[in-house]
């Protein structure tokens, strides 16, 4: 058994051992999220080492001049060992970096991992800096340049808002469980996005939507919580919708959703508004096709895969991929399917 | 009804040098309680009669009716059943078991065959004058203790008939008369049928009936 | 009926404890015999995965300061921000050990020999926590760090997280190299431009050791099977006297009407607890006998039967379900042929020894007739054999085949002794030993084949051993290994080089087919150190001398037999085609070599520039490194003083062949117990044959004497018999199994002292195991001899 492969099971976030499940572990020490937050911009653009685990996640829909649809991922998670931030080797700030390109017949994934410390990974504020080895996340948040690279594919891309930030939950203070579990979650669904993506079998031009979301927490689920189906969704006519459901041990979920407006009001959802529903899996028994519906909006869509096979094959494996949705709406958006390993 | 009826019984053994006939068709009868001596020169077929009918071994022909069954159509299972509970063999060189204790071996057959009485048991022990000796193993017995051991062990498993194989012919004139005297009481007193092979035919005389194998026929 | 009947059947082992413990301990003994060699097997495994990480750093390229100096880690930063996939180490000495610091994060996979089993402190491990992992040899030497047993790691070797080997060797935010992974991303910028003052140190490549010790697991494999059969034997030898002395009981119980199925069942019953009781005895004997036996218990231990984080030991199911198992499987194997015997015996063939001695005697002629099969079909695979499964066969054929033949084989040498001999002693002698045969066959089979796996596995071992040895002088002859930046720094060092009265020898290949395999052709320059050091399997009486004149080749023996190339057979390079004048052996190499003069290859191969370099160096070492360094520029970082890496590697492989002295001595001991259970068995059925000796005049004391002199030469005899199989064995192993798997044969030599001294331990465990049946029969009551006649059965 090689070393890596251990310690990653260890790596409390992204527990092997435990799995998704682990993320309801709790953690003395730590600081943990509470209601009314006031966030404090561009300082919490930055890390947070004193919360346990962090996330800058981007996902992007794209495509290329033929209209070929093309997902985008670039990630960077941060999970800390300690509530500290040391200099050097000691430190026990954690960082993992998984980036992906799907296409409709293939899934291509990069994975990197860092100490905090010495500079190989990390995320500045101000100016706006999120990287890890040659993987970068950087600008000023109306504008961010984005590259990663993989063994075997590459991409460059900008990306400017049209919009603002969005607050999920009650003003970014959103809650996992009955049991009162939360994290701090904010968003930019509102990017354009453009650039070149290196595959294997050439360079491709494409264009796109972008949604980055900034999470960070301590114990952001329940113990008896193992893993979640994530939605981000953008409708054709400029409405976007964020919903996701927790699992249960006891085969009972937690539902939470944000309606945005095309102007980016916001209306938080609590639990059972929207209701989540597989209805078909792939080959490795994974849900590719969804019924979503939000009756106070009057959504009841079927969201589908664009490519069934975007599984994760990084240490802490997991499904993450473009998806296409239609029904009483239309749009497309990325969906995030954990705990099914 | 008649406890056996051996009816043109033949048997052929199978040697290097051929075919050996023993048996020719050989035909006896024995009603319940009777007492029939078997007597012969040696290698007349005695020994061989004695186990087919106890269902040791299997005749080539001709029939053997115990108890009202046909031995011939009983497969091993119910062969097996037969020595344990229908007859009881005392050999020539006793078989005990020699791990056992005297008064285990004494209860062994019956213990087989699912009809242990220890209050019979004692009696026979006591009858053979085994009592001081039932703690005791075989090997530590002189032979003519031995054989009154095989006999109590027969008798006490209660079986319709007894089949006895020269029960004497290890022992010595005086021994073999105590042990014949009380084996030929306790058959009587059980009721049991006993067909005994004998080469003595002061012994045969004691008997009720007595037949001579002769060239592998009744004489 | 059931009870009555049970309880008869075990009664005998009441009254009869000696055979019950025989029994027993039998079973127990294959088991444990089984589950330490297994033990001893992994440990061999350990020790080689051990030696094998640890000279796996020299798997990956590295790069390293020119001066061979540490640097800091901001250069790491550098290339990781600019997409190279490197990972830093730093090394140096701590209380003696080495301590090699790693950053598990970005190491390679599969690299860096730690195992954090279960509840490690990793935010300890990571977090200068100054955790450090050593074998257990190794932990006692490291003073003030914690330390974490694991038995991955190669002796005087400890590795910890890289910040904590800094602060433990006071080079904070140093590093003095970094290990380039295979898979880099694509269009990295170079080297140079970012990091110019490093070089690139290219893969030593291990696979020669490799595939030397992936030879050795499968002799060690096979070296378990064989044990196994041991095992086996044994088992069946104790079940088979146990069945029948109770062939009189089985049969009176049946007389008295207890039907076949229930006794077989009853019996069949009897054998699997026995094989349970056995088995669980057997699994903890393998467990001490792996505690006593191997020389890192601890670590073994872990490995196998998994140890807690504390060191407290526990057993782990699946370790007992393979020695149980394997006490069922024997037991089934060899009670499913007595309880076949007492299917099928007739109710009254009455227990007369010799109605018995004529069953024996046809048994024993269909075993010889059997013997004779499986020998002839040994022989022919021996001409034919070529791949693995028929190598197995062969393996098989031959010692079972052997096995069978051996009872016959005494029997027939008996015969003729005891047709020879004067005295009536004598003859009375031979006789009774003829008639004791049967009973010890099972024994001295085992016996047989334990001495047989010794003279094979010694062999093997010690061929192995020299040859490795011979192998590393061969291929690490030179003194330094130093690989340039350019072709000045090349010119630079030939320059000094001749100066100094050094030999330069580059080491140069070109990759290409030949014969219609992938190969490597090297272009070798004229020296001594080939000629003195290369051994040739087959070759010309000058071979080297048309070599380096460029009028011949040389290849490796992987070449000759994939190739099917012989002497004076031609090989194209390129535009040359010239004959191979000579084969030499290259252990452990997957492909084919060639080599090939200087000039020849220079101009077949222009655009091949010599960059690596071994040089013959009369001097210390140490003192060229620094000239050259002082002259030319070319640092320590790109040398390398193999001197080191050949100590280390044959340390690490000495460990290994401690071990299998262990497991022969294992072997013979089991073996010599199972003469001794066969004797004391036999004991009891003795008397009746030694009365009428008695009788006739011979003392007690004197039938004592004559049952151990009758021991010990039925050993000789089979320890004769023994040796020519055993080296049949050790070349079935090296010019066969070796060949199928690995296509090259590891060439055998004898050890006559070695076979002397371990015929001398099987006589001795004769003499043991003979000795006190013997002692019990000298004193045998007169009363118990005199029963005999007294109670004619
Ligand atoms: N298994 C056998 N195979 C071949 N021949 C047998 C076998 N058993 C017995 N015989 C032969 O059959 C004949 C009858 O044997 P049997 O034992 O019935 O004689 P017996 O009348 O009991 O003699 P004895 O008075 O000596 O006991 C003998 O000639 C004997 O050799
Ligand atoms: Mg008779």
């Amino acid at each position: 058994m090689n070393a890596k492969a251990l310690i990653l099971c260890l790596l409390p976030v992204t527990s092997l051992a435990q799995g998704f499940a682990g993320l309801g572990t709790e953690v003395d020490g730590f600081s943990t999220p509470a209601p009314d937050p006031v966030f404090d911009f561009p300082a919490d653009h930055g890390a947070h080492p004193d919360y346990r685990i962090e996330w800058w996640y981007l996902t992007a829909n794209l495509e290329d001049a033929d209209g070929t649809p093309y997902g985008l991922q670039w990630t960077l998670f941060r999970s800390a060992l300690a509530p500290y931030e040391a200099d050097g080797w000691d430190s026990p700030q954690l960082w993992m970096g998984h980036a992906a390109v799907t296409t409709e017949t293939a899934h291509f994934v990069a994975e990197r991992l860092a100490r905090g410390g010495i500079g190989q990974a990390g995320v500045v504020a101000d100016p706006f800096s999120a990287w890890i080895d040659d993987s970068a996340l950087e600008g000023d948040w109306r504008t961010l340049q984005m590259r990663a690279t993989g063994s075997d594919f590459s991409y460059d891309m900008a990306l400017s808002a049209t919009g603002p930030l969005v607050f999920h939950g009650d003003g970014g203070y959103s809650v996992k469980s009955a049991a009162g579990q939360a994290s701090y979650y904010y968003s930019q669904p509102f990017f354009d996005i453009s650039g070149t993506l290196n595959l294997p079998t050439g360079d491709v031009q494409v264009t796109g939507s972008a949604w980055l979301d900034r999470e960070w927490s301590s114990q952001p689920l329940a113990d008896n919580q193992t893993g979640w189906d994530w939605f981000s969704l953008s409708f054709d006519d400029g409405a976007k919708l964020m919903g996701f459901r927790l699992q249960q041990t006891d085969g009972m979920h937690y539902t939470s959703a944000t309606w945005i407006t095309a102007e980016g009001e916001t209306t938080p959802y609590a639990d059972g508004a929207l209701q989540v529903e597989p209805l078909l899996t792939n080959a490795a028994g994974v849900p590719v096709h969804w019924r979503l519906t939000l009756p106070a909006r009057g959504v009841d869509v079927t969201v589908q895969a664009v490519n069934d096979d975007a599984w994760m094959t990084t240490s802490v494996p997991y499904w993450e991929g473009p998806v296409t949705f239609a029904g009483t709406h239309q749009g497309r958006g990325y969906l995030e399917m954990t705990g099914y390993d | 009804m008649t406890l056996l009826i051996v009816d043109t019984l033949t048997k052929t053994y199978a040697t290097a040098d051929g075919p050996f006939p023993v048996l020719r068709g050989v035909s006896l009868t024995l009603e319940a309680g009777e007492s029939l001596a078997l007597t012969g020169e040696s290698g007349s077929g005695k020994s061989t009669l004695l186990h087919l009918i106890g269902g040791l071994d299997r005749a080539d022909a001709g029939r053997i009716m115990l108890d009202g069954q046909d031995i011939a159509r009983l497969d091993d299972a119910g062969r097996a059943a037969l020595r344990r509970g229908t007859v009881g063999v005392v050999f020539q060189q006793f078989n005990l078991i020699p791990s056992l204790k005297i008064a285990d071996n004494i209860a062994f057959q019956a213990r087989l065959a699912g009809r242990h009485d220890a209050a019979w048991c004692a009696t026979l022990a006591d009858r053979m004058g085994l009592t001081d000796h039932l703690r005791k193993y075989p090997e530590q017995l002189s032979g003519g203790q031995q054989q009154r051991v095989a006999i109590a062990r027969t008798l006490a498993a209660r079986p319709k008939l007894v089949l006895a194989d020269e029960p004497t012919g290890n022992l010595d004139e005086t021994t073999a008369a105590t042990v014949m005297d009380l084996m030929l009481a306790l058959v009587a007193e059980t009721g049991a049928g006993l067909l005994m092979v004998t080469h003595s035919l002061v012994l045969a005389a004691r008997l009720q009936r007595r037949l001579h194998l002769r060239a592998g026929q009744v004489a | 009926m059931t009870r009555a009947a049970f309880a008869a059947l075990l009664s005998h082992w009441v009254r009869n404890p000696v055979q019950l413990f025989t029994l027993l301990a039998g079973l127990a003994l294959a088991t444990g015999l089984w589950s330490g060699v297994q033990a001893i097997n992994a440990e061999a495994r350990a020790s080689y995965d051990a030696a094998a990480s640890t000279l796996d750093e020299g798997r990956y390229d590295r790069l390293v300061a020119r001066d061979g100096a540490a640097f800091g880690q901001d250069v790491f930063v550098m290339l990781r921000r600019a997409g190279w996939l490197v990972s830093p180490m730093l090394t140096g000495d701590l209380d003696g050990v080495r301590l090699i610091g790693i950053d598990a994060l970005t190491a390679p996979a599969g690299m860096g020999p730690v195992n954090l089993g279960g509840d490690v402190d990793l935010a300890g491990f990571l977090t200068g926590g100054d955790q450090v992992f050593a074998n257990a040899a190794t932990a006692p030497r490291l003073g003030a760090v914690t330390v974490l047993i694991t038995p991955d790691l190669a002796d005087d070797t400890a590795v910890a997280d890289i910040g904590t080997v800094q602060r433990l060797l006071g080079r904070a935010g140093r590093i003095d190299s970094l290990l380039v992974l295979p898979d880099q991303p694509r269009n990295l910028p170079p080297l140079a431009r970012i990091a110019p003052d490093l070089t690139l140190q290219p893969a030593q490549g291990s696979t020669d050791i490799a595939g030397l010790t992936d030879s050795f697991h499968l002799n060690l494999t096979a070296f378990g099977l064989l044990s196994f059969a041991v095992g086996i034997f044994i088992v069946h030898g104790a079940i088979g006297l146990a069945f029948e002395q109770r062939r009189g009981m089985v049969r009176t119980l049946r007389a008295l009407g207890l039907p076949l199925n229930r006794l077989i069942g009853l019996m069949l019953a009897e054998l699997l607890v026995f094989a349970l009781v056995a088995g669980v005895i057997g699994v903890a004997l393998g467990y001490v006998i792996a505690a006593l036996l191997l020389p890192d218990v601890a670590a073994t231990l872990r490995g196998l039967y998994g140890a807690d984080v504390s060191g407290n030991l526990q057993l782990r199911p699946s370790w007992w379900a393979s020695g149980l198992g394997i006490a069922f499987a024997g037991t089934l194997l060899a009670g499913g042929s007595a309880l076949w015997g007492i299917a099928r015996m007739p109710l009254l063939a009455a227990a007369q020894p010799r109605a018995l001695a004529m069953a024996a005697g046809r048994r024993a002629s269909f075993q010889l007739g059997a013997a004779l099969v499986l020998l002839a079909v040994a022989i022919v695979l021996g001409f034919n054999a070529d791949g693995l499964v028929t190598g197995f066969a062969l393996l098989g054929t031959l010692l079972i085949g052997a096995a069978l033949a051996l009872p016959p084989v005494l029997n027939g040498m008996l015969a003729f002794a005891s047709g020879r001999a004067r005295s009536v002693t004598a003859q009375w002698f031979w006789a009774d030993t003829r008639q004791q045969l049967p009973g010890l066959s099972l024994a001295l089979m085992a016996l047989m084949l334990a001495i047989v796996a010794n003279i094979g596995v010694s062999t093997m071992v010690s061929s192995f051993r020299l040859t490795f040895t011979g192998f590393l002088d061969q291929r690490l002859a030179s003194e330094l290994y130093i690989s340039t930046d350019s072709a000045e720094q090349t010119a630079a060092l030939v320059a000094f080089a001749e100066g100094a009265g050094a030999a330069v020898l580059p080491i140069q290949s070109a990759d290409l087919q030949i014969a219609g395999q992938p190969a490597e052709v090297f272009g070798t320059r004229d020296h001594a150190t080939y000629r003195d050091n290369w051994r040739f399997l087959q070759s010309t009486p000058d071979a080297w001398d048309t070599t380096f004149a460029g009028q011949a080749v040389v290849i490796n023996e992987q070449l000759a037999r994939r190739g099917a190339l012989g002497l004076g057979d031609m090989v194209t390079i390129g535009s040359l085609t010239l004959p191979v004048e000579g084969i030499y052996g290259d252990y452990g190499n997957p492909i084919g070599q060639v080599v090939l003069a200087l000039d020849a290859f220079a101009q077949e191969f222009p655009a091949v520039e010599p960059r690596r370099f071994g040089l013959r160096v009369a001097g210390d070492p140490a003192d060229f490194v620094a000239g050259l360094t002082a002259a030319t520029g070319i640092g320590a970082g790109q040398t390398i003083d193999q001197a080191e890496i050949k100590a280390l590697s044959l340390a690490i492989f000495e460990r290994t062949f401690t071990v299998t002295t262990a497991l022969n001595i294992l072997t013979l001991a089991v073996a010599g117990f199972a003469i001794l259970m066969s004797l004391l068995t036999l004991a009891a059925m003795r008397v009746p044959q030694l009365a009428p000796a008695w009788a006739m005049g011979m003392t007690r004391a004197a039938l004592g004497r004559l049952e151990l002199l009758r021991a010990v030469m039925l050993a000789v005899l089979t320890a004769a018999l023994a040796l020519p199989l055993g080296l049949a064995l050790a070349w079935v192993l090296l010019a066969v199994v070796n060949v199928a798997a690995f296509g090259w044969q590891l060439p055998m030599y004898l050890f006559p002292l070695d076979y002397a001294r371990l015929g001398g331990f099987a006589l001795l465990a004769a003499v043991l195991a003979a000795g006190w049946p013997a002692w019990r029969l000298a004193r045998t009551p007169p009363g118990d001899l005199l029963k005999v006649f007294a109670n004619e059965r």
